[in-house]
């Protein structure tokens, strides 16, 4: 596999900052790569088979018919930052688009890396074709130095077409001074899958979204994971969103967060507007200091046949936890970092091993100072 | 009923003297004294709520177990104020009646912090005791209490206590399982070692003496309001009870 085409301006703290959101410049473990610098595209490949990895300008200049899926769950009007997006005359991001019946073992990797004050804007449009299934591992980080007026607008559709797969798993590491603002949205076909996870263990100052998903398909299947730490002046403001609208269609949205002294609001909403779907929301938070943890799962059933439920739950850790491992020779410290360790381990069904360790290890960055 | 027991303990292991133990503010145990030497097994019996949990909790140095007189020495050190860790590396153990679940938390995951024992050696000690299939499940989440006990007894066998403490660690077992953790216990208490090499101790509590089937007692103290009423030798005081109840203890003023 080729190596990452990687500018010269990239210094030895970029690239550290890269692999802690899972960006493996040397592609010993990746089957395909988007790298994007501040607006610059630096790089586009992919080596598997059936699959297509390319910037959307590019995209958009070969594949006319990229037209239907070009702000199409995503709306152009939606708010400031897709105005902002929409209003670029070159439009940054990538498009990946996994052909029929293709498939990777190897997850692609698309970094989006911001190095200067400035709003970088992206746009993302992710496609399998039916029977196709695409794992891809999104890291999103920032330089240590970029300070006030630092932003990233990121706009991401995807179309899980018929009995295909799409994990995302977007990993994050910005800056105090960041302002980040994701616009996803998916649509899923019959027997279709979406696995959406996403791990911000480092300090941010703002992340606001609420990805939404529409299972239109029968038996389509979303799954949001989110595993979130809030430090003193970070506030994350997420959600996700299940409408499900055809027979069978189920949902499973998930998250822990914990706060060390910073604001985190848990939104979740699940619409069942069709007989025979399920759906269920849950929410764990940590208060490790004080700080905000607001969980707002809404649940919103219109037909008999429709089951939803929702549990969220707030707390500090049990000092009888802590107490048994320290009967297990743990000291207070370690018993403390164990259950948090513990707490944020979400293992999600049908994710590569790869992609899988990758969110381990993002999760053990934080695992100091607790 | 029984004579008050004269013993004189070997070396020793646990000295409690003179303790009084207050929870929520509430008084449980009254002036207890306890002593059990090295290689020495003694068996707690009393009837629900006479604080045999509560003193097995307090020496192992749990929080809300206010000690407001007296001391408790292990191998010769006062540990009446240490946390419960300190006290755990000293080479105390015990094993917990209700373990609480920790999401996320693996059972060999835990068994490798306690212990820094190899994978291999792991998958040895958990084989001992049926639960090589447990080492990936969050600890003790749907476990069924035969399966929390053998969970327990793992974690003491990795940890290796010089003094086990066993709150009815025969409840809830099925008796297939009985005799495998009535066999896996008397190891972790050195006996299959010969008496004069036996170096390990244990305080149990049981209520039906099933356990004392595979494991050899020295002594037997019968607990009562909070207080250690008598001693004796513990198959034949739970003999009595079998046959009488508590009835007589209770009313016991000696």
């Amino acid at each position: 596999m080729q190596k990452v085409n990687v500018p010269g301006s990239l210094t030895a703290e970029d690239r550290d900052r890269m692999a802690q959101v899972g960006i493996d410049l040397a592609m010993t473990s990746r089957c395909g790569s988007y790298l994007q610098l501040n607006q610059d595209v630096a790089h586009a490949t992919c080596s598997e088979s059936g699959i297509e990895v390319m910037s959307i300008a590019d995209a958009l200049e070969r594949y006319p018919e990229l037209e239907k899926n070009y702000w199409k769950v995503v709306s152009r009007d939606k708010d400031d930052m897709t105005k902002h997006v929409a209003a670029q005359k070159e439009p940054r991001g990538y498009v990946i688009i996994g052909r029929k019946g293709s498939k990777n073992i190897l997850p692609i990797q698309a970094c989006l890396y911001l190095g200067k004050e400035q709003i970088q804007s992206v746009h993302n449009i992710i496609i399998a074709e039916e029977d196709a299934e695409l794992h891809i591992v999104s890291g999103c980080a920032s330089a240590r130095h970029v300070g006030k007026g630092g932003a990233h607008y990121g706009i991401s559709e995807f179309y899980v077409g018929k009995n295909a797969k799409i994990s995302f798993t977007m990993i994050h590491t910005w800056g105090e001074e960041i302002e980040v603002y994701p616009r996803s949205a998916a649509l899923l076909e019959e027997g279709a899958t979406f696995l959406s996870n996403y791990v911000c263990m480092q300090p941010v100052k703002k992340v606001q979204m609420y990805p939404t998903a529409t299972l239109a398909g029968e038996r389509s299947v979303a799954r949001f994971s989110s595993v979130v730490i809030a430090s003193p002046g970070s506030s994350m403001d997420l959600g996700s969103r299940a409408i499900l609208a055809a027979k069978g269609a189920s949902a499973e949205l998930i998250t822990r967060a914990i706060t060390r002294g910073g604001t985190i609001i848990s939104r979740g909403e699940i619409q069942g507007k069709v007989d025979g779907t399920r759906g269920h929301l849950e929410c764990k938070g940590l208060i490790l200091k004080d700080g905000l943890i607001h969980a707002i799962p809404e649940i919103h059933g219109e037909v008999v046949g429709t089951e939803l439920s929702h549990e969220a739950a707030v707390g500090k850790i049990a000092q009888e936890e802590i107490e048994y491992l320290m009967a297990r020779g743990l000291s207070e410290e370690e018993a403390t970092a164990t259950i948090i360790r513990g707490f944020l381990d979400v293992k999600i069904q049908g994710l590569p091993d790869a992609l899988q360790q990758q969110i381990d290890a993002a999760i053990d960055t934080a695992e100091s100072g607790f | 009923m029984f004579p008050r027991g004269q013993y004189n303990p070997g070396t020793a292991m646990l000295d409690v003297k003179d303790l009084h133990v207050e929870v929520g503010g509430k008084k449980i145990l009254h002036d207890i004294n306890l002593q059990i030497g090295e290689g020495e097994t003694h068996v707690l019996m009393g009837p629900n709520g006479s604080g045999k949990s509560t003193l097995l909790m307090t020496i192992m140095g749990f929080s809300g177990f206010t000690v407001t007189q007296g001391s408790i020495r292990f191998k010769g050190k006062d540990v009446t104020g240490l946390p419960v860790n300190e006290r755990a590396k000293m080479g105390m153990g015990i094993m917990f009646q209700r373990p609480p679940t920790i999401s996320g938390l693996k059972l060999g995951k835990l068994l490798t912090a306690a212990s820094g024992e190899t994978k291999e050696e792991i998958e040895t000690y958990a084989k001992a005791v049926n639960m090589e299939r447990f080492l990936e499940r969050d600890i003790n989440k749907g476990f069924s209490g035969g399966e929390i006990k053998r969970s327990e007894i793992l974690q003491l066998s990795v940890q290796h206590p010089d003094f086990v403490m066993l709150d009815e660690p025969e409840s809830g077992v099925d008796l297939e399982n009985i005799s495998l953790i009535g066999t896996t216990i008397g190891k972790l208490l050195d006996k299959d070692k010969h008496i004069v090499h036996r170096k390990k101790s244990g305080l149990i509590i049981t209520h039906t003496g099933f356990i004392l089937d595979y494991i050899d007692t020295n002594q037997g103290h019968m607990m009562c309001d909070g207080m250690i009423k008598c001693h004796g030798a513990a198959r034949e005081m739970l003999k009595e009870i079998r046959e009488r109840g508590y009835k007589e203890c209770m009313e016991c003023r000696k």
